[in-house]
């Protein structure tokens, strides 16, 4: 999904757009009656998914705070989306006050909207690319600046990389970010599978192909792991979103395979 | 907070629990813990008070909705729960509803306000995207603009109805047009008489959709009249639907590379001393007539040889020599130009005319009779009075019974006969005479065996290094020692032994013969040694086994196949689709150079050179030396020269030059970017043995 950048694909509002329908999952209204229509239609097909996207942003704040914990103060978030409560710079500034992150996303709104939040932030920016092209991406000052000083960086995937088609080379992608990284880098990755709700997963996939420019494919545990490839996986593993390092036990509930989505940290050693 | 126990009315001691319990099921699960625990405290110690406090301040009430909002508890399930929760609370009958009122219109307000921030910050960015999305375009459009106004090379876009609608600077300097002389215009009205064949087709094709993008040359005519010629690309573009919308075209001025080649192609075809057509276009003229003959034509042909000019030349010097055959060829074609005869200078004292229509032996033997009178009249040449008298070989035949070969060599023998009988004379083809030619023909006849018996022999030129005079490679010249002539040089037999096909052994052998030679070389002096050249025969690059030959050759005289270089003509690939090509290709990829010899006689196309695999271009002797002139700076061949080393340096082509006489030439072919020189100046060819001591001692003899 490669444009030249003249063409304002995008800024239309009458397409559904994934970063604006996962806001309204979470009870945001940074949104448009097109994306409202096309999430209330996901929620009439697959109730819980305003519960699995809650886990998975909560997954992403344990998962920052964890690498924060580690000594990390470097992001480049990639497929950032919508900022919303939670956003990775708050998350980890909790830890390290003077934590760098660099956004990326390639939904024109999404960065403008990032861009407009964070206007007064120094330490973060956004960058508009797409992800696939991953030269492209890892060749812009903003990241190239973050990588320089040859200092761990924590890379999150979060909700983002279903988004990329097995004909865009996923596997190869994130390799291509892993050998950008120093050692000590960490990948944060959520990603939706179709394992425990095989039927709501396929008709959630048949929507977002029919109504987005951003088709999703769902994975297979295998697929996913394989991501993994070249990176140690912290304990304890790659699991369901809830089950990933919980503050509180009683959160990860009875069937946190309702949460649908899996969710992994790896170490680049 | 402490609540109070001794309140008779209020929440339900295990309200605060229940209260956290509900918070922490639902969108808390987002929150870190410790903010979600802080959240509930607030809230619930809010909530208490309210429904505890006598004064019924539902104020607090409120303002806990407002902070659930705040953190995200955005849900509407959210409020549903907690309005059921405080519905069930002991704090009497008017309490209770006023308190889950109050907290339900802070919680919808706080909403209300929070929702409409949000859209407002989405909008916002909605509308910045498009603004950036804007000023990017504007600024590609404008980058865009600026590479097409100001491209070096002219671009002109026409809709497919061939109406001009966008131009750039360029093309307006190329064509030195107005801007109103081109908007509107029709490419069809950008015709030239000179436009190839099928421009036009190609064009039509293209405008319909039948292909894509052509090429070519194309002549046009500028605003004050002026013709530039250009290299021209075009190319479709189509709409969404894939229907064809404009064409393109790109159009580079090559005026210069043109008028180059024009020259080129001038000197190519034109004797420098006379001016008159040279041998080469001679027979370009004669075989023209060969190729689709109404079938009775006839042609007649008058081989004109001047009598005693040897001993002019001898006696008076080469300057009153060839002032006189100046003079003979302005009378010759004075007289035969206007009956429609072509005159040209075949080499030396030799010239003929060509009847291209002949009605039968009386035409052709009145043109000879009109060439004896025609010179008869004595010249004046400096102040001198010269008689010089003349032969003349003449033949009329149905073009249909002979070929351009036979028909030449028939003439040249009759004129040979006619001198035997006597000079001064005209004499006619005799078919029965010529079959029993005695002359030089007979070369034909004794080839065959040469081979066998160990005749031939190899010589070897230098070429040298024009930046300081080292031996840098050797031409391989064959040699044959006729037990009759005497030592032949490869002008002499060449062009028999490939007529007759005697030249694939006979190349074969002289390859293996130098190739084993240099070897040898390498062998004994390593670096020091030359690279060698050896000339490959048209006719030996269309043999299929070319490429098998040079390669065998060099295995097994184990000579490294960078320090061969083979040497073609021009004539020997006819174009880009041309089976030799391939063959070409082939010996290049096998590391084996190439170079063009005798650049500038022939066809002169410098387009091909492009395509052709080679490394090295040689620049024929003619444009270094011309012997008539010699001593004499001739500022149109150098510049000539000089822009074929500068092309053929872009090319990224080794140049050498070749009939280099002496140091004058060397010293400005070297100021001309030359690279290499060969000629007598360097040294002729000469036995292996004294390149060995060259090599050796690093100079010549
Ligand atoms: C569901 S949102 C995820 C937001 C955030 N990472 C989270 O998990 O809370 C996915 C985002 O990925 C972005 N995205 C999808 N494909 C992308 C690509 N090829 N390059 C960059 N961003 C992409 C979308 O525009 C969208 O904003």
């Amino acid at each position: 999904m490669r444009r030249p950048e003249w063409v304002p694909a995008g800024t239309d509002v009458e397409t559904p757009n994934a970063a604006r329908v996962y806001d309204y999952y979470l009870g945001g209204s940074h949104n448009f009656e097109a994306d409202r229509d096309m999430a209330r239609q996901a929620m009439a097909l697959w109730p819980d998914l305003p519960v699995i996207m809650r886990a998975n942003r909560a997954f992403l704040r344990r998962a920052v705070q964890h690498l924060a914990a580690l000594g990390i103060t470097r992001f480049l978030d990639i497929g950032s989306g919508i900022p919303t409560f939670g956003a990775v710079h708050e998350v980890a500034r909790a830890v390290h006050p003077r934590a760098r992150v660099v956004y990326v996303d390639m939904d024109p709104i999404a960065v403008a909207h990032s861009r407009l939040m964070l206007q007064d932030d120094p330490l973060s920016a956004m960058v508009m690319a797409d992800m696939t092209d991953t030269g492209d991406l890892l060749s812009r000052p903003e990241v190239t600046d973050l990588l320089a000083p040859g200092e761990p960086v924590g890379v999150l995937l979060v909700a983002m990389l279903h988004f990329v088609t097995d004909a865009e080379d996923p596997r190869k992608i994130v390799g291509a970010l892993r050998d950008a990284v120093p050692p000590g880098s960490h990948l944060v990755l959520t990603h939706a599978s179709r394992e425990s709700r095989p039927r709501q997963a396929d008709s959630l996939a048949e929507l977002y192909a029919r109504r987005t420019t951003t088709p999703l494919v769902m994975r297979t545990r295998t697929d996913v792991a394989a991501f993994f490839d070249g990176w140690e996986l912290l304990p304890p593993g790659l699991v369901w979103l809830s089950e990933w390092r919980p503050e509180d036990p009683e959160s990860v509930g009875p069937h946190p395979e309702q949460m649908s989505g899996l969710a992994g940290v790896g170490r680049r050693p | 907070m402490r609540e109070s126990p001794s309140a008779v009315a209020g929440p339900a001691p295990d309200f605060t629990d229940a209260w956290s319990h509900l918070l922490r099921s639902g969108p808390g699960l987002a929150l870190p813990p410790q903010t979600l625990r802080r959240v509930a405290a607030t809230t619930a110690d809010l909530l208490r008070r309210a429904l505890g406090d006598r004064t019924c301040d539902t104020a607090l009430a409120e303002q806990a909705g407002t902070l659930l909002v705040e953190a995200h508890f955005t849900d509407p399930e959210i409020l549903a729960a907690a309005v059921a929760l405080l519905q069930i609370q002991p704090a009497g009958p008017e309490r209770v509803p006023a308190v889950a009122g109050a907290f339900a219109s802070g919680w919808a307000a706080a909403l209300r306000e929070r929702t409409l921030r949000e859209q407002e910050a989405i909008q916002r960015a909605a509308f910045r995207a498009r603004e950036d999305a804007e000023r990017a375009r504007n600024a590609s459009e404008a980058r865009f603009r600026a590479l097409f106004e100001h491209a070096a090379i002219g671009i002109g876009i026409a809709d497919v109805d061939g109406t001009i609608v966008q131009f750039n600077q360029a093309l307006r300097e190329l064509l030195g047009a107005r801007p109103e002389d081109l908007w509107g215009r029709r490419v069809t009205e950008l015709v030239h008489p000179e436009d190839a064949p099928g421009v036009w087709e190609a064009y039509e094709d293209l405008v319909r959709g039948r292909r894509e993008r052509f090429q070519c040359d194309k002549p046009y005519y500028r605003r004050d009249g002026e013709v530039v010629w250009t290299h021209l690309t075009v190319s479709l573009i189509r709409d969404e639907h894939g229907e064809p919308r404009y064409q393109v075209a790109m159009v580079e001025d090559i005026t210069d590379r043109y008028r180059l080649q024009e020259r080129l192609r001038h000197q190519a075809t034109h004797d420098p001393l006379t001016g008159l057509p040279n041998r080469t276009a001679f027979f370009e003229r004669l075989e023209g007539l060969f190729e689709q003959p109404p079938p009775d034509a006839r042609f007649g042909l008058c081989y004109v040889d001047l009598d005693g000019f040897k001993v002019v030349n001898d006696s008076l010097g080469h300057e009153t020599g060839d002032q006189l055959l100046t003079a003979v060829a302005e009378r010759l074609d004075a007289a035969l130009a206007p009956l429609g005869h072509l005159v040209a200078r075949l080499g030396g004292d030799e010239f003929v005319v060509l009847l291209e229509e002949c009605r039968g032996d009386q035409e052709a033997v009145a043109v000879a009779k009109l060439v004896l009178t025609t010179l008869a009249r004595p010249f004046l040449v400096g102040d001198q009075q010269l008689t010089i008298g003349a032969s003349v070989g003449v033949l009329a035949q149905r073009i249909a019974a002979t070929t351009p070969g036979a028909a030449v060599r028939a003439a040249d023998l009759t004129l040979y006969r006619s001198k035997e009988a006597g000079r001064g004379r005209w004499t006619l083809f005799d078919p029965t005479h010529n079959a029993r030619a005695v002359s030089r023909y007979a070369i034909s006849v004794r080839l065959p065996v040469a081979l066998d018996r160990g005749e031939f022999f190899v010589d070897y030129q230098p070429l040298c290094s024009l930046a300081d005079g080292s031996l840098v490679a050797v031409e391989a010249l064959v040699r044959w020692r006729h037990p009759e002539f005497g030592v032949l040089g490869p002008d002499e037999f060449v062009g028999t032994a490939e007529e007759t096909g005697l030249i694939m052994p006979l190349g074969r052998w002289i390859l293996e013969r130098a190739v084993g030679q240099a070897a040898a070389w390498v062998r004994r002096y390593g670096e020091a040694a030359p690279q060698i050249n050896v000339n490959l025969a048209v006719r030996q690059i269309r043999n299929p086994g070319l490429v098998h030959d040079v390669t065998s050759i060099l295995d097994s005289t184990g000579l490294e196949p960078g320090r061969l270089e083979l040497e073609i003509t021009e004539s020997a690939v006819i174009g880009p689709e041309d089976e030799s090509l391939r063959a070409l290709q082939a010996i290049a990829d096998a590391g084996v150079s190439l170079a063009v010899d005798d650049f500038g006689t022939g066809w002169s196309n410098l387009a091909y050179l492009r395509d052709l695999p080679v490394s090295g271009l040689k620049i024929a002797g003619a444009f270094v030396t011309d012997p008539h002139r010699a001593g004499t700076d001739d500022p149109v061949g150098w510049r000539i020269v000089g822009g074929l080393v500068s092309l053929a340096h872009a090319l990224g082509l080794t140049v050498t030059a070749e009939g280099v006489e002496n140091s004058q030439h060397a010293r400005r072919l070297r100021s001309l970017g030359c690279d290499w020189g060969q000629g007598w100046y360097f040294g002729r060819p000469m036995r292996p043995e004294r390149i060995a001591r060259w090599i050796e001692r690093g100079r010549p003899d």
